[in-house]
């Protein structure tokens, strides 16, 4: 069978320090094993990280590290070359990439590079016959377009939350890689990084539960972290919260900020503007509260309450603590 | 130098958007705007400019690709500040996916010669950010993106710096110009066109370029040449009205009574 690339996310986040593997890359492993056989290839990550075995334990036929401060000082252009040069060498059925703004950049010089076709912002992936096609939600959320590659390698880059990763232990043959890279690719190059303290709450992007907060916060997010930490969840704000300098840019979720596709989604004081739809309309089941009942995030949520974000929020975080016992 | 801002004309986001027969965008259904993520990048070369930190000379251009509606995107680009405008304008170009539309904005860029190209993150219509990293990779520039900060230091022989916030990190990224940067909207604020802006912008130059004046063989764009297709593009049916209730005290026991329905409990 043929190897299907499975970019992995090692970069480090709050929550995982590099090397630890993302549920993202272990849902891009489960959906890689219907293209094909999958090889995991990781970015920067430190020697002695525990990931390969996690990847082999879902599926990776082989993993592929790939470090160096060639790679790792720099931004995008470097990954895509050394990934050029592994679809080259074995001819992948296709490329599965974290949907990341940095996994979206280094599909955008992938493709070119190899003159494939690419789709982001997949929630979908599957064979068609002999062709790869992606399925993936546009115009906040009011079409559902198929798009099929058609040249090249198929580049597609996937959204988390898409499948509930399944172990398949596979060989998970370690290859190390300390690639060379070209000096254009090394022209942008990482003079600082200063790291960011942890919340200890889940990673925004991939956590199954959002609790969001907007405008009608007043600027108080206790309530809404409160909640979201009862439901293990992370937290999130819209563009008018950040605006405001209420919750950090960080923690956006919109059109400008992340995309989130949680199992709930739980707006409180959003109206549901169409860019923060944009951002989350992909979310399985969407609760809003907001004391406008007019807001429309009432027309896109599966249950709704019209009243005062500041009493609801603790007491429905009081109640979710009295059922946990 | 000469700073070029790529910016889109894009289906307004409020209206309905749709596609056409054909899968691509439905241009008519809906008005277009420039696309509200470039306003950043077109504040951020004008303010560059303004400053001094691009040069005495510095000039700003504001590129376009699409048909002659998308003339509407230069024309509040050049209100905003921008020097001059070039539309890249050629029926060929119909539906042309990411990798087309890289490939005329490459080609456009080398003629425009820009020391500094500015871009927004992102359109708000196709939204798949790719285009910008297309773009550097075709004309070998490199690309520092997501920038929250632009610094220009040296004029045009020199070097550009910037800061970009990232979940575990803020980064400040370096490289030498000619470079593709493009931005967030954190950067800045951008700017309402003044009376005096509107009054400007209409002795502005702007030219218009088919893909023969910047040397793209017509038949390496458009619909037929993209490396996707769309199989299928379909209408999400109305989402299915949820339960709303009226807080009188057990609001917050009716949230978690549906949330223990659904297993998130």
């Amino acid at each position: 069978m043929a190897q299907v690339l499975v970019v992995v996310d090692a970069t480090p986040t709050p929550e995982s320090s590099g090397g630890a593997v993302r549920k993202a890359s272990l849902e891009l492993l489960t959906l890689a094993r219907r293209l094909g056989d999958p090889v995991a290839v990781v970015f920067g990550a430190p020697e002695g990280a525990d990931a390969p075995a996690a990847l082999a334990e879902h599926g990776a036929a082989e993993v592929v590290m790939v470090g160096g401060a060639d790679v790792v000082d720099h931004l995008v252009a470097p990954k895509s070359e050394v990934l050029a040069r592994l679809v080259e060498e074995r001819a992948p059925a296709a490329v599965l990439l974290p949907s990341s703004p940095e996994g979206k950049e280094v599909a955008g010089r992938l493709a070119v590079r190899t003159g494939s076709g690419v789709v982001t912002d997949a929630v979908d992936v599957a064979l068609d016959g002999d062709r790869v096609v992606a399925t993936k939600s546009v115009f906040a959320g009011s079409y559902t377009t198929r798009c099929a590659v058609t040249r090249g390698t198929p580049l597609v880059a996937v959204k988390p939350n898409t499948v509930a990763p399944e172990p398949a232990p596979a060989a998970g043959t370690v290859t190390v890689l300390t690639p060379e890279v070209s000096e254009q690719a090394k022209s942008a190059r990482i003079v600082e990084r200063q790291p960011k303290q942890a919340s200890g709450r889940p990673d925004l992007a991939e956590a199954s539960i959002v609790v969001s907060g907007g405008r009608g916060t007043d600027g108080d997010f206790s309530a809404v972290e409160a909640l979201a930490d009862a439901l293990g969840g992370a937290v999130g704000a819209s563009r008018a919260a950040v605006d405001a300098g209420w919750y950090p840019h960080s923690n956006q979720v919109g059109q400008t900020g992340k995309t989130v596709s949680p199992q709930l989604y739980l707006a409180a004081g959003i109206s549901g503007a169409i860019q923060h739809k944009a951002g989350m309309q992909t979310s399985k089941v969407v609760v809003a509260v907001n004391k406008d009942p007019e807001a429309p995030i009432f027309e896109m949520a599966d249950f709704g309450v019209v009243g005062d974000l500041s009493s609801i929020l603790p007491a429905a975080t009081e109640e979710i603590a009295r059922r946990k016992g | 130098m000469k700073i070029a801002v790529c910016v889109k004309h894009v289906p307004d986001a409020q209206g309905d958007r749709g596609f056409r027969a054909d899968t691509t965008t439905d241009r008519e259904a809906v008005d277009g705007l420039l696309s509200e993520l470039d306003e950043y990048a077109v504040e951020e070369a004008v303010r560059l400019r303004e400053s001094g930190a691009a040069g005495d000379d510095a000039e700003v251009v504001a590129l376009t690709i699409g048909p002659a509606d998308a003339r509407d995107a230069l024309k509040k680009a050049l209100q905003m500040g921008a020097d001059a405008g070039v539309l890249v304008s050629d029926d060929a170009i119909h539906g042309s996916d990411a990798v087309g539309t890289s490939l005329v904005l490459a080609k456009a860029l080398e003629k425009v010669g820009a020391d500094l190209v500015l871009t927004g993150m992102a359109s708000t219509d196709g939204g798949m950010g790719v285009v910008p990293a297309m773009v550097a990779e075709r004309l070998g520039l490199p690309q520092v993106t997501y920038a929250a900060e632009v610094t220009l230091s040296g004029g045009a022989g020199g070097t550009v710096r910037i800061r970009r916030d990232g979940d575990a990190s803020t980064e400040t990224v370096e490289a030498s110009l000619p470079a593709l940067v493009s931005v967030t909207d954190q950067i800045n604020e951008p700017r309402y066109p003044s009376f005096k802006g509107i009054m400007a912008a209409k002795k502005k130059p702007v030219e218009e370029w088919t893909l023969a004046d910047i040397g793209v063989d017509p038949a390496d764009v458009g619909l037929d040449a993209a490396w996707t297709a769309a199989v299928e593009a379909e209408a999400r049916p109305p989402k299915q009205a949820g339960t709303v209730v009226t807080d009188e005290g057990d609001g917050a026991a009716k949230l978690v009574e549906f949330l223990a329905s659904q297993r998130l409990v």
